[in-house]
């Protein structure tokens, strides 16, 4: 004895916020049910595990059915076949595309295709988060990765119009889009210990002065790919470590502009030569793809890691960068100043963001 | 040549891909009406067309606009192979034919293919040019109005009631016809739909042409059914109370949104002791227990008596009826006057082939006493129907029910039927057809002019809060034994010791605490058996069936310490192995009446000491039950102040009768043992099997959860100041019987689980919407194949105040009902006048007491026995008396509310307009309700009846969800569809709803599904309350649940 078929339909479509969620996360109904359950909602409601069966069920088929809708939310708003009032419209639509920062961490910066697909299995053992979540959020990134690709304008807006999705979210994508079109390797080891928020406001950084869209805000693309004539203006900069009379100009400019203000100023001042070869041979090589993945690593291993082991604090690594910025406009010989500022600016503010003491 | 249909294809949207290669779609659409079809220009590769078409021009009679349905499809081009149909919209343009509905349907409708549900949308305009037509043997019935709800809708008001309208018509079933072997499932649901709805549509125009001749111009109540009867056929029928309404110009009448209450108030419900069955009728019965079960093998065709009834009815309806209308309550002094005077209003609606209703709440001083439930059911063998065009044999069948039920209400004393409604259960080629109703003695305000004088005279003895009350039949001659107690309010009249009625609670019955949903669930095994001895056997449980669900109702209602039942709906369907009986109602405690007493249980074995413990227990649960209930429902009459207060009560004592015997059939009746009845209460023998059942059962029912209260009529009695917060729902439940060997016991064990679980399952879900009231709770169940039960249930969430219901509910509660009273009274006022010059009849000329006295009695149908009138008579004049006062009162209150309301017009006018401009831009909410009103707003427009049938059918079904997952997004997009139709009429709301079929079927190993969804309504147009007296418009806000304030809402 069974109960066959056990529907219920609402003229206004009924949906529990909690069960979205763990709808979301990709739990099988009698695993909700559990969690419901361990929830308290049973002595809450006077309900039955029957009875919550039976509304998980339903509730996990309603969404079930609108999924196809949140896959294009611009369709949920004027569908005929739900009827749901605008603010639950909104809820849906943004916990549909809300991700766990352990899971994006994993594809970051990985090409959305099939393959990255196949490794969810991995992706999910490692992070604990259900396979269907996985697939979920990953189809996510690579349906927003696929609108956006075509389009004209700035990435964030497009993403929020097409998408529906509030402010912070749309630029958490916008990052993601970013990453895997540019590759950039986030998953070495070294590089652990960034969170996506950190790399997202690098992107963030990347997108609004080191793109196209920088310049022009009409290119397709603009937002996505990295402004080519900057990459090659970047070459000049060499100037700074090849010729040696400038670069000791460069020294002696910052040393003098920290001295006393520091409490690494020795280490500062013996690794300079390093340090700033280190930042210069990165912009150098961003005319190549391959480099331009490795920007990250680079960052860490010629820059961070450095600065680490002779225990920098955040602010010497700002008053340092600031300086070592400024300076650079004082030199006569130097002639490429605008160039220096668009790449300094964006450096300055990645390493800052990435140094965790 | 009538009539110019115009129709325009302007857009698609979201339209699926039908060309795998380009993943696109060039979609056309073919327009057809009749047989004309139009094309539009294909649209090449796009999921989102824009044809703009020209209009399309079709040149029709009306009598095709009212049959025939708009018939849109959209295809996809082909140009090498057929074109692809991606599906299709059928639009009703019969709310286009009354200028008082909608005047254009413009909007997105989902276009809809059996198969594959909806794929996209499609924007449509259609508008109607309608020449006048005099001709007096024109077929058509353009402009009769058509409401589903089942009261004087608000903003109309009577000014006549002309009463019941019948039609039916059958074809042979497509599904079952030879060509369906060959052709595709699609094809062959598209004619099926296609049929219905041309057969709806000529049923309507038939009906419509009845009101015409009868001289009305709607007909409310208006109910329509298919009966699936397989390979025999395919009959659509509908009745309903043909009604003339005029339109309340001045809108702003207080009643309608904020009260649950009926807007017309004063009907009255008596109800007579049910149970018992009248000695002299042994058919079915009257009371709701009374079953009639008999087998036809052979049908004799009588004549087609809906056309002959249709020029009956004609005639009587359009005399008014004379005489007084009031109803008989048991009084002392006789008058030949008012003898005469009851006989008058008896005969007049006795001319009338049947004097039904199928309103369940009146307009002012309609409805004066009720006498009972009563109900009528025959078990019939179908046959083919041979010819379509004479569909004799269905309608003698329900002529012969409706002699019946006619007869029970004879024998109440009643001589009308109000509530009424039929039904039909089929299995195989045996069909139960059943009707049921409320015996009752109506006023003769609405059907005559001349009474208005003695109206005046008589009606001041009736207090509105407890004269529905008084029986109509004579104590001394009492067609099945009651107790009879004088009537707790008045003190002046006898009153019944409960009262079971079909229809809706009047608003202004004086009532104690708050009402519930009671229920009583039973299922019968039944062997498999051919043909007629099928037919036999069912015959023969059924009897057993309704006395049980009837001693459970009784039981129930004892355990809630309630004593009236309002909403009774008993029904019973049919399977191959089994019956499965559902009754629902509300139970209320109505003041006038008595309270009820317990129930005690008695063993037969008293000698055993665990035994007596056992019982002793039971007996206790049994007590606090009924305490705890008493407290929950809030059910605290102030009987010992009455006593006090003294009054003629010959017998204080409560007695309650037992009903088990009572109940048995009408023969055995005068066998029955009287002095179980001096009990102080109600006796239950354990020793019984059926016993041991019924207190488990009694036991077994949960309590609704903290902050529900449940009902399936219309309002709740002690609820009334409703937000606005609103949800209506549709559930289904199929569950399967694996094993087969089940006793009676084990299947009622099942099914009253099935029931109980839906329940639970309903008040988690709406858990949200606390404190609420789950209203208009309807029922369906079905035996769709062996060992399946079917439930399906429609209902609406409401949710209140609660601290006001607390504080003042007593007090809102005296003002909505005054507020009710008025209403009505506005509504109905100078409905004399009016029919006074309409009325043809030599009857309704009447104008004074003496001449309508003097011409009347002859008139009277010979059969009738009129024996007892006499007694009755001086008691119904005393009422008359009573309510010539109400209205005179009445009627003053309504001219002040009138001229207060007058500033109103111009806030509707713009609420409507920005109405409209916002179903332009996203989607428009819009409201669903099974209630005929909407809390906290006022319906400013009936924008016509919305009747539409689907069906759907799988071949993937694992693919789409398993049974759940394709049965939940066929109603999904049944809604959807209902939506989208009354959101293109201009509306924002529809009211009435109810889904009156849902046949599922399935095969698993097949993996295939189909089902038939059959839903109607009124679409309305409605404002906030708060908009129409201050803030500017914005109806979209209908969607946010912004809490109304003031008293009622």
């Amino acid at each position: 004895m069974s109960v066959e078929l056990d529907v219920f339909v609402g003229n206004t479509t009924i949906m529990d916020k909690e069960v979205y969620q763990l709808w979301l996360n990709g739990y099988t109904v009698n695993d909700a049910v559990k969690v419901r359950i361990e929830g308290g909602v049973m002595e809450e409601c006077e309900a039955s595990a029957e009875v919550l069966l039976s509304d998980t069920m339903d509730q996990f088929r309603t969404f079930q059915m609108c999924e196809r809708l949140l896959q294009n939310p611009a369709k949920l708003a004027n569908q005929l076949l739900f009827q749901i009032p605008p603010d639950r419209q909104a809820m849906l639509i943004e916990r549909y595309y809300a991700f766990d920062d352990a899971f994006v961490r994993e594809v970051l910066g990985k090409k959305l295709s099939k393959g990255t697909k196949k490794d969810l299995d991995d992706v999910s053992a490692k992070t604990g988060i259900t396979l269907k979540s996985c697939r979920r959020q990953f189809d996510n990134f690579k349906r927003v990765f696929k609108v956006v690709e075509e389009l004209k304008g700035p990435l964030v807006e497009n993403i929020k119009q097409h998408f529906l999705l509030p402010d912070q979210l749309a630029r958490d994508y916008a990052a993601i889009v970013f990453f895997a079109n540019n590759r950039f390797e986030t998953g070495k080891k070294k590089l652990q210990y960034l969170t996506f928020q950190d790399f997202a406001f690098c992107a963030g950084q990347l997108i609004n002065y080191w793109t196209v869209g920088a310049v022009d805000n009409m290119v397709e693309d603009m937002d996505v790919d990295l402004d080519k004539e900057f990459l090659q203006d970047l070459k000049d900069l060499k100037i700074l470590i090849t010729d040696k009379d400038l670069l000791d100009q460069h020294k002696s400019l910052v040393c003098v502009a920290l001295r006393g203000k520091t409490k690494v100023f020795n280490e500062m001042e013996a690794n300079f030569k390093n340090l700033s070869r280190g930042l210069v041979n990165i912009a150098a090589k961003l005319t190549n793809t391959k480099d331009v993945r490795d920007f990250f690593i680079d960052l860490v291993e010629k820059f961070i890691e450095p600065c680490k082991s002779d225990k920098w604090t955040s602010t010497d690594v700002n008053l340092y960068l600031t300086h070592y910025t400024n300076s650079a406009h004082i030199l006569d010989t130097f002639k490429h100043q605008t160039v220096w500022t668009r790449y300094m600016g964006v450096i300055k503010s990645c390493i800052l963001r990435m140094y965790h003491e | 040549m009538p009539g110019k249909l115009k129709a325009k294809i302007v857009a698609g949207r979201h339209l699926p891909v039908m060309d795998r290669a380009s993943d696109l779609t060039d979609a056309f659409v073919e327009v057809k009406f009749g047989n004309t079809t139009f094309k539009t220009d294909v649209y090449p590769k796009s999921l989102n067309p824009q044809w703009n078409s020209e209009w399309f021009k079709f040149e029709v009679d009306d009598e095709d606009l009212q049959d025939e349905p708009l018939q849109i499809t959209v295809l996809d081009h082909d140009t090498y192979s057929a074109n692809d149909a991606i599906g299709k919209v059928y639009i009703d343009i019969d709310p286009l034919l009354s200028s008082e509905a909608a005047t254009v349907i413009s909007g997105w409708f989902p276009i809809y293919d059996t198969i594959h549900g909806i794929r996209g949308e499609i924007n449509v305009l259609v508008k109607v040019d309608l020449f006048n037509d005099l001709n007096r043997f024109r077929q058509s019935s353009c402009g009769v109005k058509f409401f589903c709800t089942t009261s004087i809708p608000r903003c109309y008001r009577a000014v006549m009631v002309h009463g019941f309208v019948e039609e039916l018509v059958v074809n042979e079933d497509p599904e079952y016809q030879w060509i369906d072997r060959i052709r595709t499932p699609r094809a062959s649901n598209e004619a099926r739909q296609r049929l219905i709805s041309l057969m709806s549509g000529e049923l309507q125009r038939k009906i419509g042409l009845k009101v015409l001749e009868m001289g009305g111009n709607a007909v409310v109540g208006y109910l329509q059914c298919f009966d699936l009867e397989g390979e025999s056929g395919l009959v659509v029928r509908a009745i309903g109370t043909a009604c003339t309404l005029d339109k309340i110009s001045n809108t702003y009448a207080p009643a309608s949104a904020i009260n649950p209450c009926n807007s017309s108030p004063s009907k009255d419900t008596k109800e007579a002791g049910f149970g018992e069955e009248a000695p002299g009728v042994p058919l079915s019965s009257g009371p709701p227990t009374p079953l009639r079960a008999q087998t036809f093998s052979s049908f004799s065709p009588s004549k087609s008596y809906s056309r002959q009834s249709s020029s009956s009815d004609t005639e009587l309806s359009l005399t008014p009826k004379t005489g007084m209308g009031s109803g008989g309550s048991a009084g002392k002094e006789a008058g030949p006057l008012k003898a005469l005077l009851r006989q008058q209003t008896q005969s007049a609606l006795e001319q009338r082939e049947f004097p039904f209703f199928t309103l369940t709440s009146f307009p002012a001083g309609f409805l004066l006493h009720v006498g009972g439930v009563v109900s009528a059911r025959s078990v019939k063998l179908l046959d083919r129907i041979h010819n379509p065009d004479e569909p004799e044999t269905r309608d003698a069948w329900w002529e012969e029910i409706r002699q019946e039920i006619k007869s029970h209400a004879k024998a109440l004393g009643c001589h009308a039927v109000v509530g009424y409604s039929e039904s039909t259960s089929i299995c195989e080629e045996v069909c139960i057809l059943s009707a049921s109703g409320t015996a009752a003695v109506l006023s003769s305000r609405f059907m005559q002019d001349g009474a208005l004088d003695m109206d005046h005279r008589f009606e001041d003895l009736a207090p509105p809060g407890c004269g529905f009350c008084h029986i109509p039949y004579d104590e001394l001659n009492m067609p099945f034994p009651a107790q009879l107690t004088y009537c707790h309010c008045c003190r002046r009249f006898k009153v019944p010791d409960v009262l079971f009625t079909t229809i809706d609670l009047p608003t202004e019955a004086n009532v104690t605490g708050k009402g519930c949903l009671i229920q009583a669930r039973l299922c019968r095994t039944k062997k498999k058996a051919q043909g007629e001895g099928n037919a036999t056997a069912i015959s023969n449980l059924l009897p057993f069936l309704e006395y049980e669900l009837h001693t459970q109702l009784m039981n129930k209602l004892k355990l809630r310490s309630m004593n009236a039942l309002f909403g009774l709906r008993i029904q019973i369907s049919i399977g191959e192995n089994m019956l499965l009986g559902l009754a629902s109602a509300t139970g209320v405690y109505l003041t006038p009446l008595p309270s009820p007493g317990g129930i005690q249980i008695a063993g037969k074995t008293p000698s055993d000491i665990t035994y007596e413990q056992h019982i002793s227990n039971m007996q206790k649960k049994i007590n606090d039950t009924i305490a705890k209930n008493k407290e929950l429902y809030e059910v605290n009459p102030p009987e010992l102040v009455e006593e006090v207060i003294g009054s003629p009560i010959p017998e204080p004592r409560q007695r309650s009768r037992l009903f088990r015997s009572h109940s048995e059939s009408s023969d055995e009746v005068s066998e029955l043992d009287l002095s179980h009845g001096k009990k102080d209460a109600f006796v239950l023998e354990i020793d019984d099997t059926d016993a041991v059942e019924d207190i488990h059962s009694l036991l077994t029912d949960a309590p609704t959860p903290p902050g529900f209260y449940s009902c399936n009529t219309e309002i709740m009695p002690g609820i009334y100041n409703w937000t606005s917060a609103l949800q209506m729902f549709t559930s289904v439940r199929v569950f399967r019987l694996s094993n087969v060997n089940l006793t009676n016991q084990g299947l009622n064990k099942v099914f009253n689980d099935l029931c109980e679980n839906l329940l639970k399952s309903l008040y988690f879900k709406l858990r949200s919407m606390v404190p609420c009231c789950l209203c208009h709770l309807n029922f369906t169940v079905a035996v769709p194949e062996d060992e399946l039960i079917q439930v399906a249930v429609t209902a609406v969430a409401m949710s209140f105040d609660k601290e006001q219901t607390l504080e003042n509910g007593r007090q809102s509660c005296d003002k909505t009902l005054m507020k009710a009273i008025t209403e009505n009274e506005e509504q109905l006022q100078f409905p004399l006048e009016l029919t006074a010059e309409s009325s043809s009849n030599p009857l309704s000329s009447a104008k004074g007491l003496s001449e309508v006295s003097g011409a009347l009695p002859s008139a009277r149908a010979p059969s009738v026995d009129y024996s007892s009138f006499t007694d009755r008579c001086s008691s119904w004049i005393e009422q008359l008396r009573l309510k010539a006062h109400t209205i005179r009162r009445g009627s003053i209150k309504t001219m002040s509310s009138l001229e207060k309301a007058s500033p109103l017009p111009e806030g509707r006018s713009r609420s409507l307009r920005s109405n409209r401009s916002y179903a332009g831009g996203s989607v428009a909410v819009v409201k669903m309700t099974p209630l005929s009103f909407i809390p906290g707003t006022k319906i400013i427009k009936y924008l016509g009846i919305i009747n539409m049938f689907f069906i759907r059918e799988t071949t993937s079904l694992r693919e789409e969800g398993g049974v759940s997952g394709f049965l939940h997004s066929f109603i999904a997009e049944v809604f959807a569809m209902v939506r989208a139709h009354v959101a293109a009429l201009g509306g924002n709301a529809v009211v009435s709803y109810s889904m009156k079929e849902c046949v599922f079927m399935e095969n698993p190993n097949k993996n295939q599904a189909q089902c038939l969804i059959n839903v109607s309504g009124d679409a309305v147009i409605f404002v906030r309350e708060s908009e129409l007296e201050a803030t500017p418009p914005q109806p979209q806000s209908a969607s946010t649940q912004t809490s109304s304030s003031g008293e009622g809402t």
